[in-house]
């Protein structure tokens, strides 16, 4: 049942005329010789090589890194659709904050019986641990990543909130500089928002959410997994740009009431510990006895806030597929306002009606992991074949809870660039927000990632997908 | 700065100047083996031993040692903890870990390297092609060196990146001289005969002081001026006491505001003991003055470590 009449952010749904944000790239590239096109992409490759932007692949032992494809033809936004989204995102970010500022303290919203209370209490990633913490300016989420699709010209849909550790931002900005250095004319015709502040703004942010005893030059770090970390280009990315150092857990240690780093020079207290690893391995104390990451007894000092965490531990609940679909009653619920960006229809398979509809239509839906990310453990109901599909309603009957289901959107295109010149591929869009206890910051644009294969709707990155710069123009 | 950051840097560059260094060996082998006809086990035994690698090359093969056995050996097999290929990806992984560190520049000439590197080193590699990667290899080190002369700050990282240098540079140079010490000794030189010649010119290439060398002593290598530009020379870039003198000179550097003061300073003035008369080393024995050398050297190493927290 997959559509074939996708609107096209480039052409348009009948594909006939030039929709206005790119209309200055279409006449650009009508001049532009292929062959020269050809030779620009094969010339992006090697500068993402050569910076080593690569990322990891699990259990993939022969390309432990690999380039994430990138493709050169831009994905546009006008000032006005970006200025409608980032109000939306806005809003949504700042419910989030305030529900699990709720969720961590009084729980008003499970009193007033807006949201079932066993949703939260046998939840995964509901950290008793964090109630009646309070972080520098009740600020919970620091970095948000908002996961976006489009069907319409101005129909967009939130796909999932990223509220716990979200990547992307580092090709977000390489991107950018990679165009920049491609295509330097093509900033000329078009007036592009920067984005390369968002490491300074990053910085002032988690600057900003140091501990209120800390003086005006907080000590900030940022925790990596290691270098075999999937993300951990980024991680070393943003350390570089930031000017901070890039500590791992081992480096870390508690010593009277502070967390501090081993240095040549003897153990320095740290501040600010934006953290880019999970929960379940920051503290083998408080979270995952059996973990040898983490740094012990690092919780305590936050609860006794020696330390400001980023983002807090505990934020998972929030960006969790079963409360997800709860979102747009969270936003009224805190805001008193409509939620502005819409939500995708979605069957929680927990509930008896939900899974039995789910179970019927299985071929017409995609389905998730409530826990799961990066597109692993997804059907994907239309392109599945008979055999995948009774095999995940086996797995649905067993364990529903861990499942939700949502209909197959007809994902907007945006033309990639291909041999034989521009083919349209089906794209998403993840912006990225910087909560501060002063401001929320969006980045304009965001990082587009775009399904490489012809008719697939699958854009990650760990499955094939690819990226694209994405501009959101100044009009 | 993290201690892991600086042990990274250390290893890092420890493990380039050793895969430079491995290159520059074989190339030595290679010429050998071209000046010479018929059997060359005992000159490629001579390389293998040098390059500290004899010992774990008999524990694994059962083949006699040749030109095709000891480059492939010392080239990119990967069960040989210091051939150019593990050597390359030693130096890439520590790059990446402290990445943060680098420049730019620094880091992409690494990568780079390491992507080249690894290519040319993706097949066994035949005769006819050694010169090229092996001139590849030196290429590419030298590239990353450059970078990180032209590009970096000369701060604590520098430092530690220049120790590792060092350090490794001057236990290559002790393994050359001991390897050789019997040709350079004053009762083992009939002078002008074909064999020492070659033995000689062998030990300069291996250094790549063979110009260097007639600049500063004339056409014909005498044994006991080779050692003293090979320890003693305070202008040659490979000698013991110029690689002492800067794995001082940047120690104290890094000691520079620190109240007490680390072990590994002493350690390091030590080494500058080595420098005295070259009439004297040869009275106390080459061979006893090499492995007091290397021996103090690779204490050193392990005090380093300690005293500025790589682990722990």
């Amino acid at each position: 049942m997959i559509q074939t009449d996708f609107f096209d952010e480039m052409n348009g749904i009948a594909g006939q005329n030039i929709r206005q944000a790119y209309q200055a790239y279409q006449n650009w590239y009508q001049t532009e010789d292929i062959g020269r096109l050809r030779k620009k992409q094969k010339e992006s490759e090697r500068l993402f090589r050569l910076t080593g932007i690569t990322f990891n692949v699990y259990d993939d032992e022969k390309a432990k890194e690999r380039l994430i494809p990138f493709d050169i033809v831009p994905r546009i936004l006008s000032g006005r659709e970006w200025a409608r989204l980032s109000q939306g995102i806005r809003q949504r970010v700042g419910a989030i904050n305030a529900f699990l500022h709720d969720i961590y303290h009084k729980q008003e919203i499970i009193k007033a019986g807006r949201l079932p209370i066993d949703l939260v209490s046998n939840n995964e990633a509901f950290l008793p641990q964090m109630m009646g913490v309070n972080p520098a300016g009740n600020v919970y989420t620091h970095v948000v990543g908002i996961d976006l699709v489009r069907t319409g010209p101005d129909d967009f849909y939130v796909l999932e909130d990223n509220a716990r550790t979200p990547s992307g931002v580092s090709y977000m900005l390489e991107n950018r500089e990679t165009m920049l250095q491609l295509f330097p004319e093509l900033f000329t015709i078009n007036s592009v928002s920067p984005i390369s502040n968002y490491p300074a703004l990053l910085h002032q942010s988690l600057a900003e959410s140091a501990p209120t005893w800390v003086d005006s030059n907080p000590k900030i770090a940022i925790l990596t997994p290691g270098t075999f970390n999937s993300a951990y280009y980024e991680h070393s990315f943003l350390a570089d740009k930031m000017g901070i150092e890039l500590v791992e857990s081992h480096d870390l240690r508690v010593i009277d009431g502070r967390v501090a780093m081993r240095t040549t020079r003897g153990y320095e207290p740290i501040d600010v510990l934006y953290r880019r690893v999970d929960d379940a391995f920051l503290d083998p104390l408080n979270f995952n006895p059996k973990s040898q990451l983490g740094v012990p007894g690092i919780f305590d000092v936050y609860r006794a806030g020696g330390i400001a965490i980023a983002n807090a531990p505990g934020t998972g609940i929030a960006d969790d597929k079963a409360i997800y679909s709860y979102i747009p009653d969270i936003i009224e619920f805190y805001t008193g306002e409509k939620a502005i960006l819409r939500n995708v229809p979605t069957w929680r398979c927990g509930d008896k009606d939900s899974l039995k509809y789910v179970l019927e239509n299985l071929a017409d839906l995609v389905v998730k992991e409530v826990h799961g990310s990066g597109g692993y453990g997804m059907l994907i109901g239309p392109t599945s074949t008979k055999k995948e599909l009774q095999t995940f309603k086996r797995k649905l009957r067993a364990r529903p809870r861990h499942y939700i289901a949502q209909p197959t959107l007809s994902l907007s295109t945006v033309p990639i660039f291909t041999k034989s010149g521009l083919a349209p591929r089906h794209v998403d869009l993840r912006p990225f927000v910087l909560v501060s206890p002063n401001r929320i910051d969006i980045t304009p644009g965001g990082l587009t990632r775009v399904a490489l294969k012809k008719g697939s709707l699958v854009v990650n990155s760990s499955q094939g997908g690819g990226t694209k710069d994405t501009w959101v123009l100044e009009d | 700065m993290l201690g892991r950051t600086a042990g990274g840097l250390f290893w890092m560059f420890r493990y380039l100047e050793r895969a430079e260094n491995i290159a520059r060996l074989i190339d030595t082998g290679l010429r050998i083996s071209l000046t010479r006809s018929g059997d060359n086990e005992k000159d490629w035994t001579s390389i293998l031993k040098t390059a500290g690698v004899l010992q774990s090359y008999s524990e694994t093969h059962f083949v006699e040692i040749n030109l095709s056995s000891a480059t492939d050996w010392m080239l990119r097999d990967k069960s040989n903890l210091s051939s150019v290929l593990v050597s390359i990806e030693v130096a890439r992984s520590n790059a990446r870990m402290v990445r943060t560190a680098l420049t730019r520049e620094v880091w992409e000439a690494v990568n780079e390297a390491w992507m080249l590197i690894t290519q040319a080193l993706s097949r066994k590699v035949s005769e006819r092609d050694l010169p090229t990667v092996l001139y590849l290899i030196r290429e590419r080190v030298a590239y990353v060196r450059g970078s990180l002369h032209g590009t970096m700050l000369r701060n604590e990282i520098f430092n530690f990146a220049r120790i590792g240098t060092f350090l490794e540079r001057a236990d290559s140079t002790a393994r050359i001289l001991d390897v050789k010490y019997y040709v350079l000794l004053p009762s083992a030189a009939y002078v002008g005969s074909s064999l020492d010649n070659v033995q000689w010119s062998t030990i300069l290439r291996s250094v790549s002081a063979e110009g260097g060398f007639q600049m500063s002593y004339g056409q014909r290598p005498k044994p006991r001026e080779i050692a003293q530009f090979l320890i003693l020379d305070n202008r040659m870039p490979r000698s013991l006491i110029f690689c002492a003198n800067k794995i001082v000179s940047n120690l104290s550097y890094l000691q520079t505001g620190l109240e007490l003061e680390h072990p590994s300073n002493a350690m390091a003035q030590n080494l500058l003991n080595f420098e005295k008369d070259i009439g004297d080393i040869f009275d106390e024995g080459l061979h006893e003055y090499i492995q007091d050398f290397l021996l103090q050297n690779a204490e050193l190493a392990r005090q380093v470590e300690i005293d500025y927290r790589f682990y722990r």
